[in-house]
């Protein structure tokens, strides 16, 4: 249970070469994307409030490995980067944060609300602690249907200040649902530190009020985390119960891109940044000898060139038309 | 279809209603605080004997985590079941307002129609059974003013089960309001169960004079003041809404049409109620119509109070509604 000695207690499994390279895949894919992202914002030609995950990417990408396409994800503002990890198509999420009738969700969501129920992505809130219980309900379906589906809710270290986490810990574990919660802890909740606002040193600790395991894992390590996303999931997936993981991060972008970072040193985010997870992953697989330089430039460059076509699909797309205003308010049209 | 009726209260019909849908549709589930038979089946005891029928998995006394109920309402028909959620009082909607409005009301629209959430909460409330001002509001209003939802207030046993039965089919979220003060109502009802449409009120006396809006316990009252109101030559129309939210426009209009006088009386606060939604539609579509200016009853602008004199004078009374028809004559 939540420890120091970080994963402690977990039965650590390790991924093969072939995991190895596909989790880099996706974190390569989450740190281009990024940086097309704000590209794409800076020169103008897209204008969103963007919520940069970069600097978390191993995270989903560990996690989602270990998932089937039947396995359900909820996440947060932030969740770009795990929607991209569980397999939301590019093309549907950069016509979705454009505004465009070809997105996810017909423009009408946005990049903080992409959902892709396809893909498993079945909610993304604005709304700090939300994802939670509704993650519940899914995996109380999912239970309820006797499958081995599993539900992943993703939130940030913030959130667990807020009385929807408490409520769905709890109700997670007495009703013994399949479903890990996953805390992206990056130290800040918008500009304040997480010791100004938590009262444990470790968010992981508060699975002991639940009766359910937690642990905190450097969320930056590839290895570390798949090991932990591998006994979450399958204690999930045995319907043995739900597990709290705190997956320490950092946030490279500040809380909305564009804020200026006053509320941490330079020291601190140099030293952070600096440790890019992906160039770091990227190395390792090289030192390794689990991939070739040129294997990897191969998945990178097939990435930019995805990437690029998005966009300039999502671009090229039609807005939608005002009819769209008012449909989708109800199942059936014209209720009002 | 047989013809036989049974007395039945407003608690057994509820029950029934929900019974029917577990019984036709697996899918059905249920949850909320001691709703369980081992927790008594409800306060009041609605889904009394539900779980014994059909299990405890499908059947679930939660803990007293209303944020958790509704997230777990929410993604569970996200996932493809119809629950039917309990929050004991409509107060105690409030500590879940995040999960009815921001996520209920508006996955569908904000995924594109990609996903729903095909639940019903139920609740009870209502003044006038001493709980003071955090366990009586109503406050459909509030519900009413949120695009997705739909709002059902049924004010007799026959109406309440059938429409139960369609909120818990119907294909978007539904709050579901019981009146703490009428679930005893007792009346003849079919045996055979009707689903009731909903959006569709429901003519329950014909005049000629003046038509009175009204829903909840708040109908009957308007039932009695159309009594008074006959002994004294005036013919009231009565319409009882059921369904606040769509509400019935063709059919208020065409009755206000007809007898060129309106009364909408609800026991919610008056001032931005639902009164008062009605009562701007029904200028807009019969201007030059109206013999009378439209008149609004609801509780004054203030909390539900404790003592029982304050408590009376807070509600709507049958005085008040034939007082405002009367008043629409002269
Ligand atoms: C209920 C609620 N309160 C406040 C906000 C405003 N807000 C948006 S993000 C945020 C910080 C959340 O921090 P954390 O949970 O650590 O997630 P992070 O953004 O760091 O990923 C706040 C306060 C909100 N969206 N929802």
């Amino acid at each position: 249970m939540a420890s120091t000695s970080q994963t402690s207690g977990i039965n650590a499994a390790v991924p093969d070469a072939a995991t190895q390279i596909e989790i880099y895949r996706r974190m390569s894919l989450i740190s281009q994307n990024d940086e097309a992202s704000r590209r794409v914002i800076r020169s103008g030609r897209l204008m969103m409030p963007y919520y940069s995950g970069k600097g978390q990417e191993v995270i989903p990408s560990a996690i989602s490995v270990n998932l089937t396409d039947e396995d359900q994800i909820c996440t947060i503002y932030r969740g770009i980067h795990d929607m991209l990890a569980k397999g939301v198509p590019l093309n549907d999420l950069w016509a979705e944060i454009a505004g465009r009738v070809t997105g996810t969700c017909k423009g009408k969501g946005g990049p903080m609300h992409i959902t892709h129920p396809k893909s498993g992505a079945m909610l993304t809130t604005g709304i700090v602690g939300s994802s939670m219980p509704i993650a519940n309900g899914l995996a109380w379906a999912a239970k309820l249907d006797n499958s081995k589906r599993v539900v992943i809710t993703n939130f940030g270290d913030g959130a667990s200040n807020i009385g929807a986490f408490h409520e769905s810990l709890n109700l997670a574990s007495v009703w013994k649902l399949p479903v890990v919660f996953v805390c992206q802890n990056n130290r800040f909740a918008e500009h304040t530190r997480y010791a100004k606002g938590t009262s444990v040193d470790q968010i992981s600790k508060r699975a002991i009020s639940y009766g359910m395991p937690g642990y905190t894992v450097d969320g930056n390590d590839p290895f570390a985390m798949y090991a932990a996303a591998n006994a979450a999931i399958t204690r999930a997936r045995e319907g043995e119960g739900p597990t709290l993981l705190e997956c320490m991060t950092f946030r490279f972008w500040g809380h909305v891109f564009g804020d200026d970072d006053f509320y941490m040193t330079k020291e601190e985010k140099a030293e952070a940044m600096a440790k890019d997870p992906t160039i770091l992953f990227r190395a390792r697989l090289l030192t390794d000898g689990t991939a070739t330089e040129d294997q990897l430039a191969k998945i990178d460059a097939k990435i930019a060139t995805d990437i690029e076509a998005a966009i300039e699909y999502a671009l090229g797309s039609e807005m939608p038309p005002v009819s769209e205003l008012t449909t989708d308010v109800y199942a059936e049209a014209g209720v009002f | 279809m047989s013809a036989e009726t049974k007395k039945l209260t407003i608690i057994g019909a509820v029950n029934e209603g929900i019974a029917s849908c577990m019984a036709a549709d697996p899918k059905v589930i249920v949850l909320g605080e001691d709703v369980g038979d081992l927790e008594g089946g409800g306060i009041v005891g609605v889904t009394r004997g539900l779980s014994a029928k059909f299990g405890d998995e499908r059947v679930r006394s939660t803990p007293i985590t209303e944020q958790a109920i509704m997230g777990a309402a929410i993604g569970a028909a996200m996932g493809g079941y119809k629950p039917v959620a309990e929050i004991m009082l409509m107060n105690f909607t409030t500590v879940a307002m995040d999960m009815i409005i921001n996520h209920a009301a508006k996955c569908r629209y904000m995924s594109g129609g990609q996903t729903s959430a095909p639940l019903v909460v139920r609740m009870m409330t209502g003044a006038g059974i001493s709980a003071g001002g955090q366990h009586s509001d109503f406050l459909e209003a509030w519900f009413c003013h949120t695009p997705g939802l739909k709002v059902v207030i049924p004010s007799n046993p026959e109406d309440a089960r059938g429409l139960i039965v369609s909120a818990i089919n119907d294909p978007d979220p539904v709050i579901f309001v019981e009146c703490s003060r009428a679930y005893g109502t007792t009346t003849d009802v079919p045996v055979d169960i009707t689903p009731i449409p909903l959006g569709k009120a429901k003519i329950v006396q014909e005049g000629t004079d003046v038509t009175i809006i009204s829903y909840s316990e708040i109908f009957a009252r308007a039932k009695l003041a159309a009594v008074e109101l006959a002994k004294e030559g005036i013919s009231a129309e009565l319409i009882d809404l059921r369904t606040i939210s769509p509400w019935d426009r063709e059919a208020v209009i065409a009755s206000v049409a007809k007898t060129g006088r309106a009364v909408i009386a609800h026991e919610a606060v008056r001032s931005f109620g639902v009164g008062a939604e009605i009562a701007a539609t029904l200028q807009e579509e019969l201007f030059g119509k109206l013999k009378a200016p439209i008149k609004r009853l609801g509780a004054a602008f203030n909390p539900v109070p404790f003592s029982k004199p304050l408590e009376t004078a807070h509600v709507v009374s049958v005085e008040q509604i034939a007082a405002a028809a009367r008043s629409t004559l002269t």
